[in-house]
């Protein structure tokens, strides 16, 4: 079990309700891992409790149930081996975009001379493409600039694993591309092992090695595994060339508009195993598929129905 | 227009004053068949050179006599009742900051462990609530009682009113900081110290700051009331002195006076809340 580098046993989250009595679950028997260099996103509706799976492996909130067990050990509590990147940027508006990113590489490497440390931050605040703006307030910068800060600081103290809860959320469509690309050559040159919550399938096909795919909640689950089986070195600009990216797309927005629904509280499946949820490979789909006539004569007004649905 | 609008409203401000002086002057001017009362004729009298301080509300022209007067020399000393008004008022700015002081050294640490600990929240605020109405100069004869000095009453005055506005808003500042930066803190592992003073304070500075101008602002109105009472020294018993001698024209310096350092304790105070606020 615990030759994973991260996994997540039976988790468990239930609010109390107003009377004080234990709620229904937001979800129950969660079960998934994450090897190390790995890149997870999960994808689910609104309520099915991503946003609390993120904040428990992040040690900010307790589960009521089941255990997160990273590296060996049993994660209890906040952490600088897991750096997090907020929804909400939470840059500290009193310190400058070099001070915030300071303020997390002193936690980390307190006996660092002041020198030294500038010199880290401002090496990764040039990653994210923010070497010229390091001396001012984040009230100076645009939202795509200070989520890049955000994103500076948990990758400067170089945390074992990168937790992102849905970091691009309240950017425009313009500039999510452009981090999404810098976020990507980050990792691909770091090697880091990343769980991201998201809302957008394309921008999880282009990052994830897997994607979990959540059902509704309450008592929401781990419905199915997608396996991003297109190679590691994909770009936004060519990922929609590889054959395997529709069928990928197609399998996620189907799960989310048509799918997501029926796995909600019951059962849908007699043989569906908790422990092991179902993993699938959409992108390798061709040799089931053989029946069908060729992908490249798949008509193209079919998938934009299905997308649009 | 947005550039001439400081302008404008300077001079509608001067003409306001102007006004202001012409209705006052117009009101304390000597009329022809003055009506002098018997008893202030008898008054007048038994003040022997006092006449001409009974003579009615003094005029403009009296008082900024007055002001140019107490003003070309104002840190004279001729013994316990006769001060010059920059010597009052240091005497009474004195007594605010050690007990506006004081007060900083209690309500800021005690404000942060309410704001940090529900349990310490619930547990003092019924002290709070009902020592907060108390009027400052109630606890007068009990301070004059126990501490057994004047002067240190008066400080104690100044303190206790003090207190409580900067201790709620501190406790309040402290309690609404926004969760994602205690987050951040958190995920961080920053230690409990590192995270009063680099979190939690420059966060909440703005709403402590408010309090602490709040209180500033309370403690210049007490300390009058308060040097009325104990006497000695000190703008407010400069101000009660004069009534004594029934010198109007001194006791409207005086009070414009407190006025004006007043206003510039609370710019000061406005200053320092701008340099602690963040833009967000």
């Amino acid at each position: 079990m615990t030759n994973h580098y991260l996994s997540v046993e039976a988790l468990k989250k239930a609010y109390p309700t107003s009377d004080g009595k234990a709620g229904t679950p937001v979800f129950d028997n969660i079960h998934f891992s994450i090897e190390k260099g790995e890149f997870v996103c999960i994808i689910g509706h609104s309520g099915c409790g991503k946003t609390t799976i993120l904040n428990v492996l992040a040690g900010l909130e307790q589960a009521s149930g089941g255990v997160v067990i990273m590296n060996g050990r049993e994660v209890k509590g906040p952490s600088l081996d897991r750096g997090v990147v907020f929804q909400s940027h939470a840059l500290m508006p009193w310190m400058s975009v070099l001070g915030n990113v300071a303020f997390a590489v002193k936690s980390k490497w307190p006996d660092w001379s002041k020198a030294k440390i500038a010199a880290h931050c401002t090496e990764y605040l040039e990653m994210v493409g923010l070497g010229h703006a390091i001396h001012k307030q984040p009230a100076e910068l645009s939202g795509g600039m200070k989520q890049r800060v955000g994103i500076a600081r948990a990758f400067a103290i170089q945390p074992k694993m990168l937790l992102l809860d849905e970091p691009f959320g309240a950017l425009d469509a313009l500039t999510r591309g452009t981090i999404q690309d810098e976020l990507l050559k980050v990792v691909q040159a770091t090697h880091q092992t990343v769980f991201m919550i998201t809302h957008d399938v394309d921008e999880a096909i282009l990052l994830a090695d897997k994607v979990i795919l959540m059902s509704n909640g309450p008592l929401a689950k781990v419905a199915e595994i997608v396996e991003i089986t297109m190679p590691r070195n994909r770009t936004r600009a060519e990922m929609h060339h590889d054959p395997q990216y529709y069928r990928i797309r197609n399998h996620l927005v189907d799960f989310l508009v048509n799918r997501s629904k029926t796995y909600a509280g019951g059962g849908e499946l007699e043989q569906y195993d908790p422990k092991h949820p179902p993993v699938v490979r959409p992108g390798l789909a061709a040799a089931p598929d053989a029946a069908l006539p060729a992908e490249t004569a798949r008509p193209v007004p079919q998938l934009k129905k299905v997308v649009n649905q | 227009m947005n550039k001439q609008l400081p302008y404008r409203a300077a001079l509608l401000s001067l003409v306001l004053f102007a006004c202001f002086i012409g209705i006052w002057q117009y009101a304390t001017m000597p009329s022809d068949n003055v009506v002098v009362s018997a008893a202030d004729a008898e008054y007048a009298a038994l003040m022997g050179q006092g006449a001409g301080k009974a003579e009615g509300f003094p005029t403009p022209a009296a008082v900024g006599r007055t002001f140019v007067h107490f003003l070309s020399d104002p840190f004279y000393d001729n013994g316990p009742n006769d001060k010059g008004i920059g010597i009052q008022i240091a005497y009474s700015l004195m007594r605010v900051g050690a007990g506006f002081f004081l007060a900083t050294l209690v309500a800021l640490p005690l404000g942060f462990i309410i704001g940090m600990s529900p349990l310490m929240m619930r547990a003092l605020n019924p002290f709070i609530q009902v020592l907060k109405p108390i009027s400052p100069l109630a606890w007068m004869p009990l301070a004059l009682y126990v501490l057994k000095d004047s002067d240190v009453s008066g400080i104690f005055v100044i303190f206790i009113c003090s207190m409580w506005p900067m201790l709620l808003n501190t406790a309040f500042g402290v309690a609404s900081v926004r969760r994602d930066w205690i987050n951040v803190a958190r995920t961080l592992e920053v230690g409990p110290l590192r995270k009063a003073f680099q979190v939690i304070l420059p966060a909440a500075a703005p709403t402590i700051l408010t309090g602490m101008r709040i209180s500033m602002g309370i403690a210049w109105i007490v300390i009058v009331a308060a040097e009325m009472l104990v006497g000695g020294t000190g703008v407010g018993y400069f101000v009660w002195n004069e009534w004594n001698n029934l010198a109007l024209p001194n006791v409207i310096f005086a009070i414009t006076m407190i006025g004006l350092v007043g206003m510039l304790l609370d710019f000061a105070f406005g200053v320092l809340q701008k340099m602690v606020t963040y833009r967000d």
